[in-house]
């Protein structure tokens, strides 16, 4: 799960991680009342669920309050196109109006999960600001990986020894410690899958901040952080994906027109990429999970049909707990509450198929019949036409 | 023969009298597995379906000999589940619990480096060997005793696969369903492993998907080691980058893990790729014919 720069930075500072001083804006007057605050002076950073901001115009050195709520008015609303967005962009809604600071030097710091060891690991290196997967390809020396060991967590010497190799001196080396120290209970205690400082800054006063942060969460967590859900920021998501949420399914906007529902996320990926390969369009990524009710089924096609570009569905059930029978009726109860005149392929395979068969053929609904996932592609692509 | 569990194998259930468990437990045990026990903490004493319910793993090893432990318990208990099941000496230990976090399992994977104790999972199918032994929640008649070993980071597209393998009459000798996590305890590697020293096991079919790197690792490991013919195939080529795709293993992100690097490894280390999922068996006969 992700959140806002500023949500992420007022967590770090409770972690007593320095950051710049600053105040969320949700219209332009308050932009220039901060501004003003902050005197006058001051940074205009759009928040937006995706990285990239400063390059797509998001993030504004303004030199007054004038300046100020102009970069508001214009912020506000503003769809926002990275690297990290989409073409669609997203719409910047909330703004961070913070102090300016006096940058000397930049660095990168963050805590992730490493794969390959199982285990957690602090990555630093003195070229912050940058992209870090490009330094990592090209340079890889420049960045160093330190993987922690849980029974025994980040040690300081670690710590130091890290901060030494990204330069650090004196006084300020041991601030840097003790922020690493801080970043990684900050992971642990809020269970994120990301914490991440570019850049951490060093102030031409020698003072270590975090000017910019982004923060991910483990959603498998949530049972534990009844917090998680107040941080969310809907406007930043597709209103589908929020429907599909509150039932539990998993949904993904994409920009075919090919509406899909598929059991199991393999599956589903491998359905979408065969979708492309016979030159079809997929609509959505939709895996209806393992023992979905038929209720459940319903609201997954209803999803489906909400979506005005959806031209034809494509439904791809193999049935292990999942049976193809409540699949059936989920399907038909749906298709028949909204009146569905859209063409519908339907492969099923595995418990309860042929009862299922016949809830659908015995419907009077367009549906399309079959066994075999290859030709329920070319049916779909054969009706829906290619892209 | 067949890796990690036979018709000898002896099951005890953890969390075996929740809804998800008990419907399981009766899959399983119709399929001929030996379900010895259960254990739900507060119910010990008790039978259910027959099987004799316990407090602890302990107790349920020491009285019926369960060396194979089956996991149904939620998300919030998972983690201790797992690593009692390790104390009591269960020799594998399969979680079937979809959702347990990553922080938790960071400490499961520590605790377990050095135990005898194997983990499949979590999120994760389980595993069968046909006509002997299944401990999870794939379907059991699609299976048919044969001589491809499979392996899995997904559910139900490995479901498809066992099927085609069924109809071209291949079968399987054992299916790992390893799950989609970020963390797990038996992997590519591991599965490999075993296939490889497996007499039963003639090819061995691998199901990866996008996201991190077991499946180059893999790859390597193949061409360096694998005495078998081995096909595979790779879900996720067309996702769009950034997006989690329901696992938490399928997100792509900032250039790694990309599907087309996968498959052009696992090209290069000789592995047949299939190019649809609607043609891994076919791929599997290639492989097991060059």
């Amino acid at each position: 799960m992700n959140i806002h720069e500023y949500q992420a930075k007022e967590i770090l500072r409770s972690f007593g991680i320095p950051v710049p001083r600053g105040r969320l804006a949700l219209t332009a007057d308050q932009v220039e009342r901060t501004a003003k605050e902050l005197g006058g002076r001051c940074v205009v950073k759009a928040q937006i669920y995706a990285g990239g901001r400063g390059k797509a115009g998001g993030v504004r050195l303004v030199a007054n309050p004038e300046e100020a709520l102009q970069a508001g008015k214009d912020l506000f609303g503003r769809k926002l196109v990275t690297h990290q967005t989409g073409p669609d962009g997203l719409i910047c809604r909330r703004i961070l109006v913070e102090e300016p600071v006096d940058i000397a030097r930049e660095f990168y710091l963050s805590i992730t999960l490493d794969r390959q060891s199982s285990r957690y690991c602090l990555i630093a290196s003195a070229e912050g600001g940058m992209e870090i997967e490009a330094l990592a390809a090209t340079s890889p020396e420049k960045i160093h990986i330190l993987t922690i060991d849980p029974f025994v967590g980040l040690r300081t010497y670690q710590a130091r020894k890290l901060a030494l190799a990204l330069g650090m001196k004196g006084s300020l080396c041991e601030d840097c410690v003790k922020l690493m120290m801080n970043l990684y209970r900050c992971c642990l205690e809020k269970d994120c899958s990301l914490v991440e400082i570019n850049p951490l800054v060093v102030t031409r006063t020698d003072w270590l901040m975090a000017m910019d942060a982004k923060i991910n969460f483990d959603d498998n967590a949530l049972f534990r952080h009844p917090e998680y859900p107040e941080l969310l920021d809907y406007s930043q998501l597709d209103p589908l994906e929020i429907t599909a949420g509150e039932f539990e399914l998993s949904y993904i906007k994409l920009r075919g027109n090919i509406g899909c529902m598929v059991n199991g996320a393999g599956l589903a990926m491998a359905t979408l990429d065969m979708l492309n390969e016979y030159g079809g369009a997929p609509a959505n990524f939709l895996d209806v999970g393992g023992g979905a009710s038929r209720e459940r089924v319903a609201e997954a096609f209803k999803i489906i049909l909400d979506d005005p570009d959806v031209k034809g569905v494509f439904v791809n059930i193999f049935g292990g707990i999942m049976r193809c029978d409540v699949i059936a009726e989920g399907i038909v109860d749906a298709a028949s509450q909204v009146g569905c005149t859209l063409p519908i392929v339907v492969r099923m395979d595995g418990t309860l198929v042929d009862k299922g068969r016949e809830i659908l053929l015995a419907s009077g609904l367009n549906v399309d019949y079959t066994n075999f996932l290859a030709d329920g592609v070319e049916k779909i692509v054969g009706k829906v036409g290619r892209q | 023969m067949s890796v990690l569990v036979n018709r000898e194998s002896k099951i005890v259930v953890q969390g075996i009298t929740g809804r998800t468990g008990l419907f399981h437990t009766r899959q399983c045990r119709d399929y001929g597995t030996n379900i010895v026990a259960g254990v739900t903490p507060g119910k010990g004493g008790t039978l259910v379906e027959g099987i004799p319910v316990f407090d602890t793993v302990e107790q349920a090893v020491a009285e019926t000999g369960a060396d194979v432990s089956m996991i149904f318990v939620p998300p919030p208990g998972a983690a201790d589940a797992i690593l009692e099941s390790a104390a009591a000496g269960v020799g594998l230990a399969v979680c079937i619990t979809e959702g347990v976090p990553v922080r938790d399992m960071v400490l499961v994977k520590r605790s377990l480096a050095g135990s005898s104790t194997r983990l499949i999972g979590p999120n994760c199918p389980g595993i069968i060997t046909p006509g002997e032994c299944k401990i999870g929640i794939m379907p059991g008649d699609i299976h048919e005793k044969g001589k491809i070993g499979v392996v899995s980071r997904s559910g139900t597209l490995t479901y498809e696969a066992v099927k085609q393998l069924t109809v071209t009459g291949l079968g399987q000798s054992t299916c790992i369903g390893i799950g989609g996590d970020p963390i797990i305890g038996v992997d590519f590697l591991d599965s490999l492993r075993l296939f490889n020293e497996d007499p039963e096991t003639e090819g061995v079919f691998l199901i990866g998907e996008i996201g991190g790197g077991a499946e180059e690792e893999a790859a390597v490991w193949i061409r360096d080691n694998m005495k078998k013919p081995v096909a595979a195939f790779i879900a996720g080529r067309t996702a769009p980058p950034g997006k989690r795709m329901g696992h938490a293993g399928a997100i792509i992100s900032g250039g790694k893990g990309k599907a087309e690097d996968k498959i052009r490894t696992l090209q290069e280390c000789g592995v047949t790729v299939a190019a649809s999922p609607a043609r891994m068996a076919e791929a599997m006969v290639g492989a097991m014919g060059k």
